[in-house]
């Protein structure tokens, strides 16, 4: 029974560190039905598994290698008393306690000669082979069977797993998953269960059948039919991507083609031009040792465009007879003569070469030139030679202007022109170049003699407005000193501006001079009612009315300003009421939504007046200061005073604490603090405090996905709607997650349609092995976490 | 005053004509919308978040506003809806059995009952209508299960079952495969039955117990999991002889339901208010506990789509929970609806069918607020964005108390409101007693952990 309880003990030892091994630990812990099943008999017990086995061998081993000490121990055999154990037989074991052992008996059977040979045989066959284990206990084998099959099963469940999770991540799933391709079902399913009845209908059938026309299953003819197959959906797909690329790159190649040929530069086509013709060139000569007919053909087409661009009048400017003509036209009347001449020629020609496309003429040599045609701007400079030209004259005083800004640049740009007016063809002929671009200088200069005089008078002009500026400023020297003074005292009053702002607004007061000629007095509100005007910008005309309005507001405040200035005059400190009421005044002209006409003056003014009067006491700047004053102070820390009156000293009426102790007892209570947000802004109060109004509608606390305030602030602050977004990019935010079709069954999930693509998607990324049912399944180590 | 002078050159002045095309604002015919040009800079369109934020709290009050959930009631039973089933292939036919052993089939667009047939004596326990929707099965208190034609009997024709199985014992459930024909029943043991046959080809068995309900996976067709009355859900495998395993709860699940698009996630009904949605392949734990009823949960029944599923309770309410959370989105009541015994969600994911005690049968929309029928383009832009402005501003507190907010009848209020406070104090009290014990003698157990009694290999 010793043995009997060891195993018991081992196996009991062993048992929770198996579940360990096989299982993650669990909090409850796994129970395995044969609780019972301990009870059970010896012969259940002794095998397991294979290591019990092997643990039950070891312990026999023990066991036998411990009897061998012990056998020396063991007493002999008395017979003093009554044995609790005796034998019939009277074989009594060596120890009294012990039993008698197979093998003692067998023992002594090789010694006896009487055994048959063949006995022995069986005998030692017994001895070297193992006996057979008995079967497991029911419940031990069902739990075993049990535990394959969950284990079977899950591998087989975790194959979901990607898919899964894809579906969970998926931004928009549309159900039901197995769409049936759109589009109309061929017919024959249509009309599968229709019978013909009519006796007509039966004659109609009849004769199909006689000329083997499908009747009613497949409605194709075998050919069609075969043909239907040949461009399967896919190869239609295949078929249909491709067309659309080549739509695409067609599409593309227009733009560009449209592109380059929108684009002015001459230049640019002219070099484009060029490489265009030096491959066609190369190409020539290779077809010309590869293909003799097609060049020959492709020579007979250079000649032909040759021919056209002959004919089109379009090159014929720059023959060097033209040209020369056209130099010597500045100096001889004759030449000019010839030259129009030549131009009536040319119209003709041109209109006869019009209407019938002479080939002789095409045929001419490039080098002569065509005598009748004439560069362009031969026309400008005999016309500019002619000073009783009212026409000219004035384009020619135009033009200084823009030769002026650009002394140096004037060559260039001209040679640039004529470049432009060339041909495009022609880049080789530097010599005529040179020319036209002595000439071209030339005839600027000349041009430029002669426009003398308007330069000079634009000078005048411009000293006159300077000089009239300059009276106006000095008629007004007191108000233009004061509105300074004012202006400074203004930047006093906006404590906490900053140097940059006072500049800004000093900028407006000094541009205005040069600007207007308007009077000093309004300034720095002058500017801004003009601007004012032009933002409101309704339908008057900014431009015309503005010095009319600039004009307006002196004559009317005259009388009313005077006095005040007579009075600041005198006292130094400036009553900061009264500059920002006047101010508070002015700012009230540009919301006025028309300019009053001066009829109209007098009884505007009277509204004026009245409106004045009404809104005497509502003084809206100085009222903003003080808040703001008011909420700058309430954030500041306070002084408390805690001196004591008579502590420490005499007190009583008409004593003061001293100023020591004042000193010694003031107390700040808090740290300054963090400066204001609107400190540099003199327009705005920013509220620093929590509002609670507000307050309802924020959100408190970090929402749980969100790892920081500002990646859900983005979240927010990115808007969706159709005001902020385009068309398309709503409807790909608001994109619904779920879709589902009006009236469709969604099954469910199927393994067939989706393990397929899963196989041909991953078949490298996982390893699977052949499973023992029903096909393949994939095998996983471990099992992926829930996704939860 | 100087040189403002405007430039004019005689000759070749350039006139540009404002020319605009008639295709950018001309629409191509009198049904499409007016084309108006937007100017998208985001400074001619200020307070952006406000705006929104105003929209998002218009939107949410007008769902409240629109969220009439309650379509119809279907009546005709004698006795209380015991089960129901949904028609595999038509969307508008409902299956009902009652408890005194009526089947009722009816047309859900004409809210009407189209067929009725005694099939059972006593209670139909089970119903299910087979995958290719000719016929359907059902189980009863009198021991047979009885397979019925979907069609009715034509005139003078008797009503009578297509086939009937005399069991030994009773059944109390019923699933179909989803593919193949066979079923699978439970009563004592789980049943695995061939159509063709009169005997089940394979009888699970784990101890001795009776089961409530057995569900085939709709996924893994061959996997089955089952609720019985020791309070544990066993897992089968059609092709193996013996149950794979079986978790213990502390209190008896009743129903149990897979999920059609997650594999290996089921949800369990339980007696004690709550509902386990389970891993399959982890049944030590939970992966969600869902809280909300305040009596036993009966029924429940996922969305085709599997994100989420809705649930019957002994407390006269319906719920609906996303699959992923623990807690519901919605609540469903009426003051004559009595405890919920069966559920059903439609297969186009738009309708929600109750059977109840008091022999009525409901049909609810699944989202309260929705527009039923065809919506115009436009609705269904209007309706993307509003829910996409509800969506991002559902942590702002305005938005979520309004969008939250039910009503409930007193009793379930009150009821729940205890509920809280109990659970409030028993957790307060295992704080104490942790407090006040040795570090590490009383652990902390998760409400997941909590529920499990153990897992049996």
């Amino acid at each position: 029974m010793a043995k009997i309880s060891k195993k018991r003990e081992s196996k009991k030892s062993r048992k929770p560190s198996k579940v360990t091994n096989k299982t993650t630990p669990v909090k409850p812990e796994v129970s395995y039905d044969d609780d019972d099943a301990e009870v059970v008999s010896e012969g259940d017990e002794n095998i397991t598994s294979e290591e019990e086995e092997d643990e039950r061998k070891h312990q026999k081993l023990l066991e036998a290698i411990s009897a061998l000490g012990g056998k020396k121990k063991k007493k002999l055999a008395e017979r003093s008393e009554a044995a609790v154990q005796m034998s019939e037989f009277t074989v009594n074991a060596e120890g009294e306690g012990d039993k008698i052992d197979l093998s003692d008996l067998i023992g002594t059977l090789n010694k006896t000669p009487a055994v048959p040979k063949k006995t022995k045989k069986q005998l030692q066959n017994l001895q070297t082979k193992n006996t057979i284990e008995s079967p497991l206990s029911k419940q031990e084998s069902e739990r075993i069977q049990r535990d394959v099959a969950f284990q079977k099963s899950a591998a087989e469940v975790s194959r979901w797993t990607s898919i899964i999770k894809q579906n969970q991540r998926a931004e928009q799933l549309v159900f039901p998953l197995k769409q049936e391709p759109s589009g109309r079902r061929p017919v024959e399913k249509v009309v599968c269960g229709w019978k013909a009845q009519t006796p007509l209908e039966q004659e109609i059938f009849s004769l199909l059948s006689v000329n083997k026309q499908p009747i009613n299953d497949p409605v194709l003819t075998p050919k069609e039919e075969a043909s239907m197959r040949a461009m399967s959906l896919e190869d239609a797909r295949i078929r249909r991507a491709e067309l659309q690329k080549a739509r695409a790159l067609q599409s593309y190649y227009e733009a560009k083609a449209t592109r380059e040929r929108r684009i002015k530069s001459k230049k640019y086509h002219k070099v484009q031009n060029k490489a265009k013709r030096k491959e066609f060139l190369k190409q020539f000569d290779e077809m010309v040792k590869s293909n003799p007919a097609a060049a020959l053909e492709e020579l007979n087409k250079m000649e032909l465009s040759r021919m056209q661009e002959r004919m089109s009048l379009k090159h014929q400017n720059s023959s060097k007879w033209a040209k020369s003509k056209a130099v010597m036209a500045k100096y001889d009347g004759e030449a000019r003569k010839a030259i129009q001449q030549q131009l009536e020629i040319n119209k003709d020609l041109t209109e006869k070469l019009a209407a019938s496309l002479n080939k002789e003429e095409g045929e001419e040599d490039e080098d002569v030139g065509d005598p009748e045609v004439l560069p362009d701007f031969v026309n400008d400079a005999e016309t500019g030679s002619d000073p009783a030209n009212p026409w000219m004259r004035g384009k020619l005083s135009a033009e200084p202007a823009e030769k002026e800004a650009s002394d140096c640049e004037a060559p260039s740009v001209a040679m640039g022109n004529t470049e432009e007016e060339e041909d495009e063809q022609e880049v080789e002929e530097t010599e005529e170049e040179a020319l036209l671009r002595e000439f071209d200088s030339r005839r600027k200069l000349r041009q430029s003699q002669e426009s003398d005089k308007d330069p000079e008078m634009c000078v005048t002009d411009e000293e006159e407005a300077e000089e009239e500026h300059e009276a106006t400023a000095t008629d007004h020297p007191d108000t233009s000193d004061k509105e300074e003074e004012e202006l400074s005292e203004f930047k006093s009053l906006l404590q906490g501006i900053t140097d940059s702002q006072a500049s800004r607004a000093e900028m407006p007061a000094d541009a205005e001079p040069t600007q207007t000629s308007a009077p000093l007095e309004e300034g720095l509100v002058r500017i801004r009612t003009l601007e004012d005007i032009e933002l409101l910008g309704q339908e008057e005309a900014p431009t015309d009315e503005a010095p009319a309005e600039t004009q307006e507001p002196p004559s009317t405040q005259a009388p009313s300003s005077a006095p005040e200035k007579a009075k600041r005059k005198r006292k130094r400190a400036i009553d900061v009421k009264d500059v920002l009421t006047k101010e508070a005044k002015v700012i009230r002209v540009p919301l006025d939504p028309t300019v009053e006409d001066a009829e109209e003056l007098d009884e505007k003014d009277g509204q004026r007046g009245l409106i004045k009067e009404a809104f005497a006491a509502d003084d809206v700047i100085s009222d903003f200061l003080k808040d703001k004053r008011k909420q700058e102070d309430a954030g500041k820390p306070k002084v408390v005073d805690l001196t004591l009156p008579g502590w420490g000293e005499w007190g009583g009426i008409g004593l003061k604490p001293s100023r020591k102790k004042r000193k010694k007892f003031r107390v700040k209570v808090a740290p300054p603090p963090p400066p204001r947000k609107d400190q540099n802004l003199p327009c705005v109060i920013i509220s620093e405090s929590r509002n609670s109004s507000a307050c309802a509608h924020q959100v408190s606390s970090l929402p749980f996905p969100f790892k920081n305030p500002s990646q859900f602030e983005s979240t927010i602050r990115t808007p969706s709607g159709r005001t902020w977004n385009t068309e398309r990019t709503v409807k790909k935010i608001t994109k619904p997650k779920v879709v589902t079709r009006l009236g469709a069954i969604i099954e469910p999930i199927a393994r067939e349609d989706v393990m397929k693509d899963l196989m041909k998607n991953q078949k490298q990324a996982l390893y699977y092995t052949a499973g023992g049912r029903g096909g393949s399944h994939l095998r996983f180590i471990q099992y992926p976490a829930a996704p939860f | 005053a100087n040189s403002s002078r405007p430039f004019l050159s005689s000759h070749q002045m350039k006139v540009k004509v404002l020319s605009r095309n008639p295709d950018d604002y001309v629409r191509e015919t009198k049904l499409d919308i007016q084309r108006v040009p937007r100017n998208y800079d985001p400074a001619l369109h200020p307070f952006e978040v406000p705006r929104e934020y105003t929209r998002a709290l218009n939107a949410t009050k007008l769902e409240r506003v629109f969220a009439k959930p309650f379509l119809a009631s279907l009546d005709g039973h004698r006795d209380g809806v015991n089960c129901m089933a949904k028609h595999t292939k038509s969307l508008s036919t409902l299956l009902s059995g009652s408890c005194d052993g009526e089947v009722k089939v009816w047309n859900l667009t004409k809210r009407e009952c189209v067929r009725t047939l005694q099939a059972h004596e006593g209670f139909v326990r089970g119903m299910v209508v087979r995958f290719c929707g000719n016929s359907f099965f059902t189980v009863g208190d009198d021991k047979t299960i009885k397979q019925w034609k979907m069609e009715a009997p034509g005139y003078g024709e008797e009503e009578e079952p297509l086939n009937t199985i005399l069991g030994k014992t009773v059944f109390t459930g019923l699933d179909h495969h989803q593919k193949e024909g066979v079923f699978a029943t439970c009563g004592q043991q789980v049943d695995i039955w061939d159509e063709q046959r009169s005997s089940p080809i394979r009888s699970f068995t784990w101890g001795v117990d009776s089961f409530s309900s057995v569900r085939f996976n709709p996924v893994e067709t061959e996997l089955l999991a089952s609720c019985a009355s020791d309070r544990s859900i066993v897992l089968y495998d059609m092709r193996e002889s013996t149950p794979l395993k079986k978790v213990i709860m502390n209190l008896r699940s009743n129903t149990i339901c897979w999920n059609p698009m997650e594999a290996y996630y089921f949800t369990c009904s339980n007696e004690d208010y709550n509902l386990y949605t389970y891993d399959m392949r982890h049944l030590d734990r939970p992966v969600i506990v869902h809280m909300d009823h305040v009596s036993a949960v009966l029924d429940i029944d996922y969305s085709p789509t599997g994100k989420e599923f809705v649930s019957a309770s002994f407390d006269k309410t319906i719920r609906i929970f996303p699959r992923d959370s623990g807690h519901s989105r919605e609540v469903y009541h009426t003051k004559r609806m009595q405890h919920v015994i069966c559920i059903k969600w439609s297969a186009d994911n738009k309708y929600i069918l109750s059977g109840s005690d008091e022999m009525n049968i409901r049909m609810w929309k699944a989202n309260a607020a929705e527009k039923l029928g065809v919506l115009s383009p436009r609705e269904r832009e209007a309706v993307n964005y509003n829910q996409k402005l509800k969506e991002k501003f559902q942590h702002h507190p305005q938005i979520r108390r309004i969008s939250r907010h039910r009503h409930l009848p007193k009793a379930i209020y009150s009821q729940a409101k205890e509920l809280r406070v109990m659970k409030e104090a028993r957790r307060r009290k295992e704080i104490n007693v942790r407090k006040h014990s040795k570090p590490g003698t009383v652990p902390v157990v998760s409400e997941k952990e909590k529920h499990i009694v153990t897992v049996v290999k």
